[in-house]
């Protein structure tokens, strides 16, 4: 056991130096390392949350909201592929805890028809290229004699939840840029969730009013022939309009009560039809507006419109609010238009940001919120750095009184085990908690219960009256095994650990993890390296321990 | 040359299983009491088990009016509140329970930071909404159990079920004696409450595992040696370094007691008090209970010829 091939000692010293190299950036603040050369490792670990502030958000996406909205669209499919078959129904039903959509259709002898055609609605979902053809989005089917059922599929749920869910950590990813802060993580977690941790973040109120609006931009005609504080009163709507409410003037007292419009339900362009939008300011009163311009189609559609209710006022809505409601003075031609509605420069710009980032495709609720400041985040590594290294001083004593020179050897190892894992860290690039901390400091323990196992065994071989290397050497196989079962013991809760937690928690488990394994390279390998040289160059008679 | 210091004499003769009578007694209590108590006074739930809103403010007067912001929130109607100083004499807790909906839940944390204002700089929010504390608590409980199933596992692998049995059975006196210790204080039990939990379990097991392998090994040598003599005979053996381990990693953890700020107290105690209940139960729950189960002598005899590196051959310098 007490002798290194050369091959061996060669990795042993490579990797000592190189986890040393490796761990060096985090001695040094971020300023210094970029005047360092080039060659050097400059990779630094990633702090946590809980360590540099920030915020964690879990969306949950509204799945009730996405079927209705699903089932709506299915109802209207229905509706004109029937009307266009010529084929007449009754009783078009919509069931949102059923998923389904029913219709009855009024002469038997055209069910088989109908039948045939409603079927062509369903979708067949492609799955991936290896599992291929994974069914329908929707089921078709009779339904007694005279009815036809359209349901949605679990399959077809999930296929549409994915592209929901990607559609907004797209959305998502766009309006969190807006803050440029750096590296915010956007990601998917578990069936209908996103998962936004933005470190560094100030305003986080603010980030949460941008991811959580939906962002639908609608271009809608105000009816001119009914009295809109009327109709809020009576709570009668004429048939397709619908009443919306809007904002105060800037002038109002706070507290106004909110502006009521009645609108033409169809909507003339939609935010879908957007190709761009930007903060500026107004050139005749200087206040900040949104520009905006239309694709092609959208602009075609806009000039259209503006063109036959000149003189007529129009709404801008934004998720069922009224922005501003402006009356065309002349039709626009171009293709782009701006919107004023008594905007702050910094709520243009949030607006600027969300009708850019587009729509997101249900409603976002946060069921996660965890925020850290960055005073706190300061506080936390302070008193982080300063526990640990107390802790490891500690530890270097006590071994130092408890084995004397065996103790230094271990020190040392536990010197380069502490190096190793801030190499290993930032070279994977995870994240150091708080906790995480704390689990550097359990490996300590850990490291040296491996030192502590292989000196008593030492100690023990001694007694039996082995001489100074049969001892050392029967220490060190011994006491392996005993270290291998412990450890793996050990690695199988913190396993468990970092698959159930998320945030500090998994950040600890990784730090644990990692400390384990490079203990056992640096409180075995290591240490025996150093007592095989210091045997072969002072060949003891007797070993102090 | 300094040999360092024996703390423990290398040839201790203790009677730990002599002491099952007495022994037996306290491990029923460790694991009993704290379930009467979890029972009668209750775990201080946290807001991730049980949803709600947490925040930590600095005021920038110093010590805080706890009234004033007492009166300012309670006034707000969002049920149960609770004001709580936080480690430093400037620094503030608010907990404010769970609210019926999700949108409710968001919209409490900006009527406080209105009733506020200024005064304070926020220093941490944590909204946990219904939906999550149930997937926490459900998550929760089953790392607990699927961690003691792999060990379980593991153990009954590399040993026999006997050892694996008695080290589930040590095992749960542990983490119920810990839970234990958060009724009895009142500490916060929250999702790093099962990562202390999930950590005592492994380091606790780490312990057993040394034990384990010595009396395994002891089985091995001593053929005849009466059961009770075999078990007290491996545990005075590894006593030394049973009492060093402790002894570092206890150091290694103290400081983070004392230095480590409020935020990790709680993971800081647990983990102390895990390593001392790990350290017992080892000797007086996991060992003696080989008695009871009754671990087969033959047991290791068949791989108790010559063990891979049992190195009694001169070393090749």
């Amino acid at each position: 056991m007490l002798h290194f091939q050369r091959w061996k000692l060669i990795l042993v010293f490579a990797v000592v130096i190189s986890g040393i190299l490796f761990a060096l950036p985090n001695l040094f603040p971020a300023a210094t390392m970029a005047r360092m050369p080039a060659w050097l490792p400059h990779k630094q670990v990633n702090l946590g949350l809980d360590l540099q502030g920030g915020a964690h958000l879990l969306y949950q996406l509204d799945e009730k909201e996405m079927v209705d909205d699903w089932l709506n669209t299915i109802r209207g499919d229905v509706r004109e592929t029937l009307r266009r078959a010529r084929i007449g129904y009754t009783d078009l039903a919509l069931n949102s805890a059923n998923r389904s959509v029913s219709v009855k259709i009024r002469d038997a002898a055209d069910i088989d028809k109908a039948y045939g055609e409603l079927r062509k609605l369903a979708q067949p979902i492609g799955g991936s290229v290896f599992s291929g053809f994974s069914g329908y989005d929707m089921d078709v089917a009779r339904d007694g004699t005279d009815g036809v059922t359209l349901t949605i599929t679990d399959v077809g749920l999930t296929h549409r939840m994915g592209s929901a869910i990607q559609a907004s950590i797209e959305t998502i990813r766009r309006r969190v840029d807006a803050f440029g802060t750096t590296e915010p993580s956007i990601q998917r977690e578990g069936r209908n969730r996103v998962l936004v941790q933005v470190p560094g973040i100030q305003d986080v109120q603010r980030l949460k009013e941008l991811i959580g609006k939906t962002g639908k931009l609608e271009f809608k005609l105000v009816d001119p022939s009914v009295n809109a504080a009327q109709v809020a009163e009576n709570k009668q709507v004429p048939m397709g309009d619908e009443l919306v409410f809007g904002n105060p003037p800037s002038g109002a007292p706070p507290g106004s009560p909110q502006i009521p419009y009645v609108l033409k339900s169809q909507v003339l362009v939609s935010g879908q039809n957007l190709v761009d939008a930007q903060a500026s300011f107004d050139q005749r009163t200087g206040e900040p507006v949104v520009t905006f311009r239309f694709d092609a189609a959208g602009a075609k559609r806009f000039a259209m419109v503006t063109q036959e209710n000149v003189g007529l006022p129009f709404a801008i809505v934004l998720d069922d609010k009224v922005i501003s409601a402006p009356v065309i003075r002349e039709p626009i031609l171009g293709g782009t238009g701006q919107i004023s509605g008594n905007f702050t420069v910094q709520e243009a710009n949030d607006l600027a940001v969300l009708l850019r980032s587009g729509a997101l495709p249900a409603k976002l609720t946060v069921i996660e919120e965890r925020t850290v400041g960055a005073s706190l985040g300061a506080d936390s590594i302070a008193s982080g750095k300063k526990a640990a290294l107390m802790g490891l001083a500690l530890v270097m004593i006590f071994m130092l009184a408890g084995y004397g020179l065996f103790g230094m050897f271990a020190n040392i190892a536990l010197i380069f085990n502490v190096a190793l894992i801030f190499a290993v860290l930032s070279l994977m690039g995870a994240t150091l908690t708080l906790p995480g901390i704390a689990g550097i400091v359990l490996t300590i323990g850990i490291a040296v219960d491996a030192n502590v196992l292989i000196n008593e065994r030492i100690r023990e071989e001694i007694r039996s009256g082995k001489s100074p290397y049969a001892a050392v050497d029967a220490g060190y196989a011994r006491a392996l095994v005993t270290i291998i079962d412990s450890n793996v013991t050990t690695l199988i809760a913190v396993l468990v650990l970092f698959w159930l937690g998320s945030g500090p928690v998994r950040g600890f488990a990784v730090t644990l993890t990692v400390g384990i394994l490079a203990s056992m390279f640096t409180a075995v390998t290591v240490t025996r390296l150093m007592v095989s040289y210091w045997l072969r160059w002072t060949r003891p008679q007797l070993i102090p321990i | 040359m300094f040999r360092g210091i024996h703390f423990i004499p290398p040839d201790t003769k203790i009677d730990f299983v002599g002491m099952r009578a007495i022994t037996w007694i306290v491990s029923a209590l460790l694991t009993v009491v704290p379930l009467i108590l979890v029972a009668t006074v209750g775990l201080n739930m946290g807001i991730d088990f049980q949803g709600g809103t947490l925040i930590e403010v600095k005021t920038k007067e110093s010590p805080a009016n706890l009234a004033d912001i007492r009166g300012k929130v309670t006034g707000l109607g969002l049920g149960e509140v609770q004001i709580q100083e936080f480690g430093a004499p400037d620094a503030v807790l608010i907990r404010i329970a769970s609210q019926p909906t999700e949108q409710q839940q968001q919209e409490s944390i900006a009527k406080v930071k209105q009733a506020l204002g200024d005064t304070v700089e926020y220093r941490r929010v944590e909204i946990v909404g219904p939906t999550i504390s149930g997937e926490l608590i459900a998550s929760g409980t089953i790392a607990v159990v699927v961690a003691m199933l792999g060990i379980l596992i593991y153990v009954w692998f590399r040993f026999e079920w006997q050892f694996a049995v008695a080290a589930i059975a040590s095992l749960i006196h542990d983490v119920t004696g810990t839970i234990g210790l958060y009724a009895l204080f009142q500490l916060e039990f929250n999702v790093s409450s099962i990562a202390a939990l999930l950590t005592i379990i492994g380091y606790s097991l780490n312990d057993k595992v040394v034990i384990f392998d010595r009396i395994r090994e002891n089985l091995r040598k001593y053929k005849r040696m009466p059961l009770v003599q075999l078990l007290d005979l491996s545990i005075n053996e590894t006593l030394a370094r049973a009492v060093l381990t402790h002894v570092t990693t206890f150091l290694a953890m103290l400081p983070f007691l004392f230095f480590g700020g409020e935020t990790i107290f709680g993971f800081a105690l647990a983990m102390c008090w895990g390593i001392v209940i790990g350290a017992y139960s080892s000797i007086f729950v996991a060992s003696p209970l080989q008695l009871i189960l009754g671990v087969r002598r033959d047991a290791f005899s068949v791989s108790a010829a010559p063990a891979k590196g049992r190195g009694t051959a001169p070393a090749r310098v």
